[in-house]
């Protein structure tokens, strides 16, 4: 073909306009990439090569009310693995295997972690050992993505003091992680278990920080440090409670390893509780860190449960601490005054349907209501019951707060037991499987009544003061007080002086204290086919009580038992107050 | 004699340029922070082809233009049989692990024989082209350039290698139009192509269909070939959906993996999405040679090869970027140039045949590291590390080099 050189050049300039406008639209979608679009780019590659590393922040420290630390945070190392997929944890965990004991079953709950929260470092140790950590520390270089931080490992100082009321922290469980309550936390994190450390988890939690790993695109960690601010965790002020950490301690002397039960005490006027305790205890810093099955289960099944937290769940027959609540209801009816006696004499036993035996087979002989209550008679407070009726009975008890939890802020507090209607009866045992004579049961704390000794303790708060009941705080909240008591202020003074007689010449005669009036009521419940359950309930100072404290001692035969702890326990709280209100503190 | 040993100046230049810039930016995908003893070294033997190179260059450069035309259909035939080896002993690398394209002896891979295929098919082209008389009036006369461009096509293809196959294409419609063509014609070639793009929507390829049909009426073609050419274009619109919608659906996303394996998403997607990271991140004035985040942690796949490009953008920014095209924008337009100075209509075609093909790898390369095109695994000229095709490039730079200095000086408007 001839070609004229002009058709030459009219082709060249085509192709020029083909090309400069190839290179215009490749120049524009460059232009695009990284100028217009270059913020988000920026923060992809930045999420591509930067890793977070939680900061696992301090949970707050628990005081007691003089600011005596009864909960604290210990410098630990935590063990984790930051990996791009399961698989390749799973042979950085053999690898882990290989150095530091670590059994498949520890193996697969770190790849179930690992599934909760891809991108978080994977813990593989919560409380590290030192050994394991330097065994660890020493063959980095041959695990991947191993991090190993300091962390604060949660310590309780009296462990085994405060266990009932402390609870414990440990790791959030699979379930949590999907509760409400939980919202933001991530597998891995520590959370209140039971005790406050549940009730006050959201005030206790601390707030994570973080810092950023440069991770290559095989997940291996290239720079630890610097290549972004770290954001420092922040943890709470400390949580002050009502608690009073001697008082714990000398509880927890006190019963040692001989005594079962369990102890409240608390401030009559505000609900403050001083102490509360369940024995057997046990320490709860073993539960920190994550407690072995073995071990776990050795304390579950040991003898007498000191799992069972008695303060808080144990349902007691309250046994004749209740008398109070017949003799109160009484008095509201106007049935009965403090010097009321009883058409039949007590001769060690009554007669309705069947014998109703008094605990005192010598009987008390014709006596007021204020003898019948320093004495326990329980003859009196059969044929009190029945002029009260069942239904009113049954009635007044609802009313006393006995089918209501106490409403302290601890977690799972049991119901206690109380019949609230006659149906109950009807409903448990059928319409002719009772009798009306339960009321004499009833009256002096047995039958179908079992009370905690956080309800127990609520009730006495109101005999001891104006007849207001103040709800059990651990941790100071605005004062609850509801007036449950119907009494003119004679009849109040009555019942207390009553009390006061109790320990001064009744049942509980042997548990006086030198130099303090102590105003309570012992119980001896029958607890087939074990021993007999002591109770006492009281408080002291007599006239201004400052302490209210309930005691249940399982197996401890007789009420008076009960009663010669619980005074040496308000012996212990007022005079210590009494020396510490002579040295200035805080 | 003293206008044959005149250089081309300006053409070498920027092609040394170009090459030492892939020196550099193969050095520096070496860079990382868990280095691979292979890519590390890369440059070295870079550079040591790149002197080669230069070498095969300048004796290329002595040939003359007869020569050159002589030694084409030996060439291109010993370029068929290479392809025919490959596919049968072939093997795979890289972004494009599944294709046979490598000639492998012995363990060692020897280069991509497609890479010969085409300089050899640009000049058995170029040679048949130019030995044409007149303006061809039908499409039937086409016949042989397009069976010179069709049989190592369907070579490259059967790898399957897609790139080359664009390239093939590329290069083919270049040369057939700078071979005077008519325009009309070349549509009326493409138009099956057009018809195959457009057959995922019945009302697109509708009306491509009844604008193609009123064209050839206008156009005044021959009824035999209008109706083959409506015939072709219902083959490919009309009848290509129908036995897709035939297709099980795994046939079909192997059908469509094999046209883009960027829709493979393990493999290829990932790759083009780190790479626009990387480009993206790289900004206005990138993060400095040798410095790249992506690059250096290994997010970066191929990054000495097929998305060289890429560490291009992330370390020198748009500006780096904008220097490296208009580099090659440079050697394309001094290519025409060279094209429109030729002495004779073969030099001029073989000129624009190189041109093109360097045009598409430049294209398809630089557009699959933005996710603009599929990822087909074709190197970037110059940049990308491989030693046969560094060598294959140099060789035409030889020959163009040759073809320069027999320009006729003739004017042009644009001096490059």
């Amino acid at each position: 073909m001839a070609v004229h050189p002009n058709v030459l050049l009219r082709r060249a300039r085509l192709v020029r306009a083909v090309l400069g406008a190839a290179f215009a639209a490749i120049g524009l979608a460059f232009f695009q990439a990284q100028v217009l679009q270059n913020a988000a780019y920026v923060r992809q590659a930045e999420s591509n090569r930067l890793r977070e590393v939680p900061l696992p922040a301090a949970r707050a420290v628990i005081t007691d009310r003089h600011g005596e630390v009864v909960a604290e945070n210990l410098p630990g190392y935590t063990v984790s693995l930051l990996t791009p997929s399961a698989d390749s944890l799973r042979s950085a965990l053999r690898t882990v295997a290989e150095v530091v004991p670590l059994d498949s079953a520890q193996r697969e709950a770190v790849v179930r972690r690992f599934r909760r929260s891809p991108t978080r470092p994977a813990v593989v140790f919560n409380d590290a050992a030192f050994a394991v950590v330097s065994a660890l520390e020493e063959r980095r270089a041959g695990i991947p993505g191993l991090i190993i931080q300091s962390a604060p490992k949660r310590f309780y100082p009296d462990g085994p003091a405060m266990a009932a009321v402390l609870g414990y922290t440990s790791e959030i469980s699979e379930q949590q992680l999907l509760e409400p309550r939980y919202e933001g936390y991530k597998a891995g994190q520590q959370v209140g278990r039971t005790g406050l450390e549940l009730q006050y988890e959201e005030r206790l939690h601390g707030q994570e920080g973080r810092r950023f790993v440069e991770v290559d695109a095989r997940n291996r960690v290239i720079r630890d440090d610097g290549v972004r601010a770290e954001e420092l965790p922040r943890s709470p002020e400390p949580l002050r409670t009502n608690l009073d950490l001697d008082l714990q301690r000398f509880i927890h002397g006190y019963f040692g390893d001989s005594l079962r039960g369990a102890v409240v005490a608390m401030e009559p006027a505000t609900g403050a509780v001083l102490a509360l305790y369940s024995a057997p205890s046990y320490d709860i810093n073993r539960f920190i860190g994550g407690m072995p099955r073995g071990e776990y289960d050795s304390l579950r099944t040991a003898p007498h449960d000191p799992l069972f937290n008695r303060a808080l769940k144990g349902n007691y027959a309250p046994a004749s601490t209740w008398k109070l609540a017949t003799a109160v209801l009484g008095l509201e009816m106007g049935l009965v005054t403090m010097d009321t006696r009883m058409p039949q004499r007590c001769t060690g036993g009554y007669y309705y349907g069947r014998v109703f035996k008094c605990w005192d087979k010598e009987g008390h002989g014709d006596i007021t209501l204020a003898e019948a209550i320093a004495k326990s008679c329980d003859v009196y407070f059969y044929q009190l019951g029945l002029r009260i009726g069942l239904t009113n009975l049954l009635a007044g008890g609802v009313r006393l707060g006995f089918s209501q939890r106490s409403g302290v802020d601890l977690p799972l507090e049991s119901r206690p037991i109380w019949p609230e209607a006659v149906s109950y009866f009807d409903r448990r045992y059928g319409p002719r499987g009772w009798n009306r004579s339960v009321v004499l049961s009833l009256s002096i704390g047995q039958a179908n009544n079992a009370q905690t000794p956080l309800t127990m303790a609520r009730f006495y708060s109101a005999l001891a003061t104006d007849g207001m009941a103040a709800t059990p705080q651990v941790v100071a909240r605005p004062v609850e007080r509801t007036r449950i008591l119907n009494l003119t202020p004679e009849q109040l003074a009555g019942v207390q002086a009553a009390l006061a007689d109790v320990v001064s010449r009744g049942t509980a005669a042997g548990a006086q204290v030198q130099g303090l009036t102590i105003a309570g009521k012992t119980g001896t419940a029958q607890n087939p086919p074990y021993k007999d359950n002591a109770w006492f309930v009281g408080y002291a100072p007599a006239d201004q009580p400052r302490i209210v404290v309930s005691i249940i001692i399982e197996e401890g035969l007789h009420g008076s038992t009960a009663a010669r702890v619980a005074t040496r326990i308000m012996e212990r709280y007022l005079k210590a107050r009494l020396t510490m209100g002579a040295v200035p503190t805080d | 004699m003293r206008r044959q040993r005149q250089l081309d100046v300006p053409l070498l230049a920027v092609a040394a340029l170009l090459t030492g810039l892939g020196v550099a930016m193969v050095y520096s995908a070496g860079q990382t922070d868990s280095p691979s003893a292979l890519v590390a070294g890369a440059w070295r033997r870079q550079l040591a082809f790149a002197s080669v190179a230069l070498v095969v260059a300048v004796a290329v450069r002595r040939a003359s233009v007869r020569m050159i035309e002589w030694i084409s259909p030996p060439l291109y035939a010993f370029s068929l049989v290479l392809l025919l080896v490959v596919l049968v002993f072939g093997t795979g690398t890289g972004t494009a692990a599944s294709v046979k394209g490598w000639l492998t002896i012995g363990g060692q891979r020897l280069g991509q024989p497609a890479e010969l295929a085409k300089l050899a098919t640009v000049l058995m082209l170029a040679q048949v082209l130019a030995a044409r008389r007149e303006v061809p009036r039908a499409l039937v006369e086409l016949w042989r350039p397009l069976l010179v461009v069709g049989v190592p096509w369907v070579l490259v293809m059967a790898q399957p290698d897609l790139g080359t196959g664009i390239a093939f294409i590329g290069m083919c419609f270049a040369m057939l139009y700078w071979s005077g063509v008519p325009p009309w014609m070349l549509l009326m070639l493409a138009s099956p192509g057009i018809s195959l793009l457009l057959a995922f929507s019945t009302g697109l390829w509708g009306g491509w269909f009844v604008a193609l049909a009123g064209l050839l009426f206008v156009w005044r073609r021959p009824i035999g070939e209008a109706v083959a050419v409506l015939a072709a274009n219902v083959a490919m619109g009309g009848v290509a959906p129908v036995l897709w919608d035939a297709l099980k659906p795994y046939q079909r996303q192997r059908l469509l993996v094999f046209l883009d394996p960027g829709l493979e998403p393990g493999a290829a997607g990932y790759q083009v999405a780190q790479s626009k990271v990387a480009i993206g991140s790289g900004g206005l004035l990138g993060k400095g040679f040798t410095l790249g985040s992506q690059k250096r942690l290994g997010y970066l796949p191929e990054r000495h090869t097929d998305f060289i490009f890429s560490v291009v953008g992330e370390e020198l920014g748009l500006l780096g970027v904008a220097v490296a095209l208009t580099l090659f924008l440079a050697v394309l337009l001094r290519i025409v140039r060279v094209a429109t100075r030729a002495s004779e209509p073969f030099a001029g075609l073989v000129a624009i045949g190189i041109g093109a093909i360097w045009l598409v790898h430049i294209v398809v390369n630089v557009g699959m590291t933005l996710g603009l095109m599929p990822v087909t695994g074709i190197p970037l000229p110059f940049i990308s590390y491989g030693p046969s095709f560094l060598l294959v490039s140099w060789l035409a730079v030889g020959l163009l080099l040759r073809l320069s200095a027999d320009g006729r000086g003739q004017a042009d408007a644009i001096g490059l």
